[in-house]
């Protein structure tokens, strides 16, 4: 008998929305929720834009002392956790603990608290040798991102399988994918999953500046990342969180468990190129796209909608542009595609598991989030990108894409179980 | 996403380690690495590589000798770190012996899976310097990857132009383990024929220093011979080193037909867990040994040697030996920690370990573990002391545990 990996709980803290029902209006609304950075003094910097969550961790129910401990990301990743949990009705005193595991996604760690740590234990950069009468003794979690894959295992008292999968800005996929895989394999029954990341802090920001690949449209910044426009200068760095709980499906329907949606395929390709630049074809991102159809058996006219990368840098919306028509041929033009970062921002690690929490809602309700601030079309970026409005569409399977430094270009279909089948 | 269109269920591809690429405190390429053990050479010693009287912790193992310049072009040097820089190294030893190149293997077949701990940082210590100290402007263009958690990964896909599925994991020294059994995984899928497996890991500047010290494992014992003594009454922590390995996983099948190739051992089983520190749960660890033996369809008779975690913390050392106990009996199967003579190696560690189990299969002899005088009494464990015990090895055992809770053990078998 072959086991299927199917999603039973989501959980989404996003700029602009906290929470699943906020994160849907937003999305469906097509609003952007990019501004000019608050979390500190961006003013010495080139691009001063981000997506920023409104989070307040004592009102989510953190305690002072895992506020005054726990870096962002892992505050992120409780708070969300909690809320997708209580939406799988997942009763963990009646869930084999052991069957449990965590598969957690996440670019670049603890980068907040790092830089914090750093500064305050090198008298600002002077100092080679860091003072260790200074040191705090979560810097070892901080500066080891496992420490955010253990959080999130202790929240639920797993003690099955348990990591964090650190592919860059494909982590968010990737880690739903090492969790489907998991599952498949009889490793384990649930997985929580999914990608945390706040990376809001002068070093990510200054990463992203020397490499120019982050609008510094910083006049307007609720409208500066504009996939697939022809004015689009770059990507707009973001937090946020998405954690799901991904399911074995005989397991899910034993307990009469809401299924979201199965993930019905997965693959992640290198593109062996270069660490932070794409060659023009997309021709690995392509290929992760076609493992991923193969697997889940279906033709590209099966696909109702792509959930694009859409970063909003020149090359990358080229890139999967043009990886989009190598794979799925002439239909490419006919499915409706859409960016979520118009609206939320990069969040690297993270915001593959909220592209996939959206497609995962587009299905259910049968509607697909636009691309906000797509006014002027790229004539080279020539597909339906769905701007400006949502629309109306039943859609059976949704494919989603992510493309990263290092490489990473990953591929994963979303797709509704037929009403017998659920 | 059915198991039915991979092969998971009904045919469990072998998979085999072909090449192996070392670089330790003690060695350099698996044979000098493999005779320092059997000659139970120690690469501990007093740090030199930066300024540690400012520290409570003294001793580590460096890799001494390695001209990164000898091996790679000028340009890469700019743009990465230490670790980078040796496990390009080593994935450049690990292929040329498994004979593994893009002209006989789609290069769309062959993947990259690491482990990582803290990353890359020497280059992340600097880079920060550079922006809080002199401002932004100064910040090398490479930063945004040099330092994070997925570069040895990508720096090796591109070297090597290897275009398979790839990854990088996450669980502190118990990730090693948890990378190849992601790269066995990948290839059982039908994603890779051929996956670099292994990690690279350096405590060598001072932030790294730091933050391990943080975690307050740390020996801060000033005689090498006395700074990493796991399962000995005087355990004081450990003394953290340098190094890695990089390993060419494959399939079997393909692996025996390609001429020239020699094959080190299977990886026969794996299991993790986590421990949640819930109340009356039993440990984690023993449940990680008994899942992956039954992957391995072996027994705890099965069994030839343990290549242990040896935490070298008293606690730490007190569960692994009560784990081993109970499933393989008093002083029932033995034991080695020739970490003892790299130091604990963080993201490298597992993945060093497991390529001395392989070579200890290959040479049917087990390395010992150094500087630790007798075993705690308390623990019935057969620690193999002082001096290599040659016997004819089948099976070997690797554990590996992660601060927080991960657990993960690894069964590899003569192919």
């Amino acid at each position: 008998m072959s086991r299927q990996a199917v999603i039973t709980g989501l959980g989404v803290l996003s700029p602009g929305a906290i929470g699943v029902k906020e994160y849907w209006e937003l999305l469906s609304e097509g609003r952007t929720a990019t501004r000019t950075i608050t979390h500190f003094d961006a003013s010495p910097y080139r691009s001063r834009i981000a997506g920023e969550v409104d989070f307040d961790p004592i009102a989510s129910g953190l305690t002072a002392h895992q506020v005054s401990t726990l870096d962002r990301a892992a505050q992120f990743a409780i708070v969300a956790g909690q809320e997708a949990l209580a939406d799988s009705g997942l009763d963990f005193n009646r869930t084999d603990p052991t069957r449990v595991g965590v598969a957690l996604g996440c670019a670049v760690g603890c980068t907040t608290s790092i830089e914090r740590e750093y500064v305050r234990t090198s008298d600002s950069g002077r100092l080679w040798e860091i003072d260790q009468d200074l040191i705090v003794k979560q810097l070892f979690d901080y500066v080891n991102p496992s420490s955010l894959a253990a959080e999130l295992a202790r929240l639920v008292g797993a003690e099955g399988p348990s990591t964090l999968v650190s592919t860059g800005c494909t982590s968010g996929i990737d880690s739903i994918g090492y969790a489907a895989q998991l599952i498949e394999e009889g490793s384990a029954d649930i997985m929580i999953s999914g990608g945390t990341e706040a990376p809001l802090s002068p070093v990510t920001v200054v990463c992203f500046d020397v490499l120019r690949a982050s609008s510094n449209r910083n006049d307007d910044p609720a409208h500066a990342c504009r996939p697939f426009d022809r004015t689009r200068d770059g990507l707009v760095l973001a937090e946020g969180c998405a954690i799901l709980v991904v399911e074995e499906l005989e397991h899910a329907r034993a307990r009469g468990a809401h299924i979201y949606g199965e993930v019905a395929g997965y693959a992640s390709r290198a593109n062996a190129f270069h660490m932070t630049g794409l060659e023009p074809e997309g021709k690995e991102m392509s290929e992760a796209i076609d493992v991923a159809l193969r697997m889940a058996r279906i033709e590209p006219t099966g696909i109702g909608y792509i959930n694009a990368h859409g970063s909003g840098t020149k090359q990358n919306d080229l890139h999967e542009t043009g990886a989009f028509k190598r794979s799925l041929g002439e239909h490419a033009y006919k499915i409706p595609v859409s960016g979520f970062k118009s609206m939320i921002g990069h969040s690297l690690g993270a915001i593959g598991s909220l592209e996939i929490a959206g497609c995962l809602l587009a299905l259910q309700e049968g509607l697909i989030p636009p691309t906000a601030n797509l006014h002027e079309p790229d004539p080279l970026c020539d597909l339906d990108y769905t701007p400006n409005v949502a629309r109306e569409a039943k859609i059976d399977a949704a494919l989603t894409v992510g493309s990263g430094f290092g490489g990473f270009q990953s591929a994963m279909i979303l797709r509704q179980l037929d009403d017998e089948v659920k | 996403m059915t198991t039915s269109t991979m092969s998971t269920t009904t045919t469990k591809t072998k998979t085999v380690i072909t090449g192996i690429g070392i670089a330790a405190a003690n060695g350099l390429g698996p044979t000098g690495y493999w005779r320092a053990l059997m000659n139970g050479q120690s690469g501990l010693g007093p740090v030199t590589r930066f300024d540690v009287s400012g520290y409570r912790s003294k001793i580590a193992a460096e890799v001494p000798d390695f001209a990164a310049a000898r091996h790679l072009p000028n340009r890469l040097l700019p743009q990465t770190d230490h670790i980078t820089r040796l496990s390009l190294v080593a994935s450049d030893w690990a292929l040329k012996q498994a004979n593994v190149t893009t002209d006989d293997i789609p290069s769309t077949e062959i993947g990259v899976v690491t482990a990582a701990a803290g990353g890359g940082y020497e280059y992340g210590q600097r880079e920060l310097a550079k922006l809080h100290s002199k401002g932004p402007s100064f910040v090398s263009a490479y930063q945004s990857f040099a330092w994070f958690y997925a570069v040895n990964t990508g720096q090796i896909s591109i070297r090597h132009g290897l275009r398979g599925a790839s990854s990088t994991v996450v669980s502190d020294q118990a990730g090693g383990l948890d990378a190849i059994a992601h790269a066995r995984r990948l290839i059982r899928h039908g994603d890779n024929q051929v996956t670099l497996i292994g990690g690279f890991d350096s405590a060598l500047c001072p932030w790294a220093w730091a933050s391990h010290q943080s975690s307050g494992r740390m020996s801060e014992a000033t005689d090498p011979a006395a700074a990493f003594l796991p399962f000995d009454e005087r355990a004081n922590g450990f003394a953290p080193g340098e190094g890695g390995a990089i390993m060419v996983l494959e399939a079997a099948e393909t692996a025996i037909e390609r001429p020239g190739v020699r094959i080190y051992g299977e990886i026969a089983g794996y299991a993790a867990t986590f421990d949640a520190r819930r109340p009356n749960r039993d440990p984690g660890f023993r449940r990680a040994i008994e899942l992956a033996l039954a992957d391995a369809n072996a027994g705890p008779s099965d069994i030839d040697v343990i290549f242990a975690d040896a935490a070298g913390e008293p606690e730490a050392d007190r569960a692994e030996a009560e784990a081993i106990t109970e499933i393989f009996g008093p002083r029932g199967v033995p034991v080695t920690a020739p970490k003892t003579m790299t130091g604990r190696l963080f993201a490298g560690g597992a993945s060093l370990d497991v390529a001395t189990a392989l070579l200890a299969l290959y040479w049917d002899a087990i390395p010992p573990t150094i500087n630790v005088r007798e075993v705690d009494p308390e623990f019935e464990i057969d620690l193999v002391l002082k001096h290599p015990r040659h016997r004819p090895l089948r099976t070997a055992l690797v554990l590996a545990r992660g601060l927080g809770g991960f657990n993960s053990a690894m069964v590899v078998r003569k192919f």
